[in-house]
């Protein structure tokens, strides 16, 4: 049973786009991640192909060859009529922790007025949500986070930061998501998180993957510092809980 | 080892790409005129994957400490061993305290050195490739040098290539984009009936195109982007994704390079000029 009408295209002649109704919903999401896991167990094998989620859509890329479109087209919507249900890789709820010291959230003053919030309520909303990872891009780690509370939606800065450090918490619009590098920046930043998004000396560089989700909660800045160290060692363990339980 | 006395204007270590790590945001990176390099590697007899130089617009100069065989291709740049000018494309022998030194650009942007069985810098996520900050480094530096090892004997089965200059014309071939199908009248007269100029914005992540097409303002959902893409922005400007380029995107890709134009677009520079070909 396959729930939506999906479409397939040729993206370049080493990758194909299959895309989803243009909605960011769970159910898409989930209809994609489980696709993925079809694709890796029956069809296609992982050393050959790299499979990159994001809200409505699924890339498949193939290294070296050049493919056949023509075969992989009807082969791809036939893969996904008859896929049925399956389990997709285990997700994951990460909770990460968040100092929002102002010495970190270089922004929360200003976007209090807007928002019409105090930063304490700015930072209770933000904290007790929780967000869905769609997509993993621009950077090395970063995370496109949905579910921002209407309250908290806040435009993008007018003149971006040419150097947001590593770990700030950005909110922008719809959007929140941790910047696992210095970058230049145009979100709001309004805290810090102490755990580092991606570490290229771990054999998964990445512990989030598309399809978990994310909370944040509040620390103090002694715990920040005590965090940071911890992590920078690797014995601080990253607060996880099982979803699809 | 090979000393680095001059690094030249952004000399790198690139191999073929880091694959398997683009649902992280991980690009690809690697060479960005891997037609050249192919060439390189072969003459060397090396496998696919062995790590180059990639020298950019201004070279490097550099001292030999083992022996080994060397070849230079992509960009022309005046380059001489121990003072003795050499060709691209021709195997050479080094000795230990040999010199190379780079000189004029004369034709192209990125020239490679390629040496027998590659070098032999760390491997990040399955790749030498830099890229900062998955590798430690953006570029070489005067105080690391960069091992590979040594070769005294090398009989190459062919010594010499003659590259015809297939990388020297301004015409791309592009394969329809995604997003393609948005592209009206107006705009598709305006992108393949003209020409356009690379701007000051290029670099590894991305090639800048100076003239706009008419603008659409069609907000689209992030998906993935390839080395290649062809983004259009709100503005009608036009971004040509390169080999560092981000992995996802938001604006409409609307057109894709293909593996030859990618070759013959890195040895472009500002102000070189370009047309699209649909293939």
């Amino acid at each position: 049973m396959s729930d939506f009408k999906i479409s397939v295209r040729q993206f370049g002649v080493h990758a194909i786009l299959v895309e989803w109704p243009i909605k960011v919903e769970e159910s898409i999401l989930e209809d994609i991640l489980q696709f993925i896991q079809y694709l890796k167990q029956n069809h296609l094998d992982q050393k050959e192909w790299e499979f990159v989620p994001a809200y409505n859509s699924l890339t498949l890329i193939c290294k070296d060859t050049v493919l056949d479109f023509d075969y992989f087209k009807p082969k791809i919507k036939e893969w996904y009529d008859i896929k049925g249900k399956i389990e997709p890789a285990t997700r994951y709820l990460w909770r990460l922790p968040v100092s929002y010291d102002l010495e970190f959230g270089l922004d929360l003053k200003e976007i209090s007025g807007p928002l019409g919030l105090s930063v304490e309520r700015i930072i209770e909303l933000h904290s007790q949500n929780v967000y869905t990872v769609y997509g993993i891009g621009f950077l090395p780690g970063f995370m496109y986070l949905g579910g921002v509370p209407e309250a908290l939606e806040v435009p993008r800065k007018s003149n971006p930061r040419p150097k947001v450090p590593k770990g700030s918490v950005g909110l922008a619009a719809k959007q929140t998501g941790i910047y696992p590098q210095d970058s230049p920046g145009g979100w709001n930043i309004i805290g810090k998180c102490p755990v580092p998004m991606f570490d290229v000396k771990k054999e998964n560089p990445c512990f989030v993957k598309v399809g978990d989700k994310i909370q944040f909660y509040p620390i103090s800045m002694a715990e920040y510092q005590l965090h940071k160290i911890e992590s920078e060692v690797g014995i601080y363990n990253i607060e996880k809980i099982v979803l699809d339980a | 080892m090979l000393n680095i006395l001059k690094s030249g204007f952004f000399t790198t270590v690139q191999d073929i790409g880091r694959f398997g790590y683009r649902d992280k945001g991980v690009p690809v990176a690697g060479v960005m005129d891997s037609f050249s390099v192919s060439k390189v590697n072969t003459l060397l007899e090396n496998e696919e994957n062995c790590a180059v130089l990639e020298i950019t617009m201004t070279g490097p100069t550099l001292e030999f400490e083992q022996d080994t065989y060397i070849v230079l291709g992509g960009a022309e740049m005046s380059v001489t061993l121990n003072e003795t000018a050499i060709e691209n494309y021709t195997v050479y022998k080094v000795k230990s305290g040999d010199i190379l030194t780079y000189g004029k650009l004369l034709k192209g942007f990125r020239a490679y050195l390629g040496i027998k069985d590659g070098f032999d810098t760390a491997s990040v996520l399955g790749s030498r490739s830099f890229f900062k900050p998955i590798t430690e480094q953006d570029s070489i530096k005067k105080v690391s040098g960069l091992p590979y090892a040594e070769c005294k004997q090398f009989n190459p089965k062919i010594s010499e290539l003659k590259v015809d200059s297939v990388l020297y014309k301004s015409e791309l071939e592009v394969y329809k984009g995604p997003e393609y199908g948005l592209l009206t009248d107006k705009q598709l007269a305006k992108l393949f009936y003209r020409e356009f100029s690379v701007a000051n914005e290029n670099n590894r992540m991305a090639y800048q195109l100076n003239e706009v097409i008419d603008s659409n303002k069609v907000s689209m959902l992030t998906s993935a982007t390839l080395p290649g893409t062809i983004q259009l922005t709100p503005a009608g400007k036009l971004i040509i994704l390169m080999k560092d380029g981000q992995t996802t995107g938001g604006y409409p890709r609307i057109l894709q390079l293909s593996d030859m134009a990618m070759s013959i677009l890195a040895q472009k520079r500002s102000g070189d000029l370009i047309n699209f070909k649909l293939k």
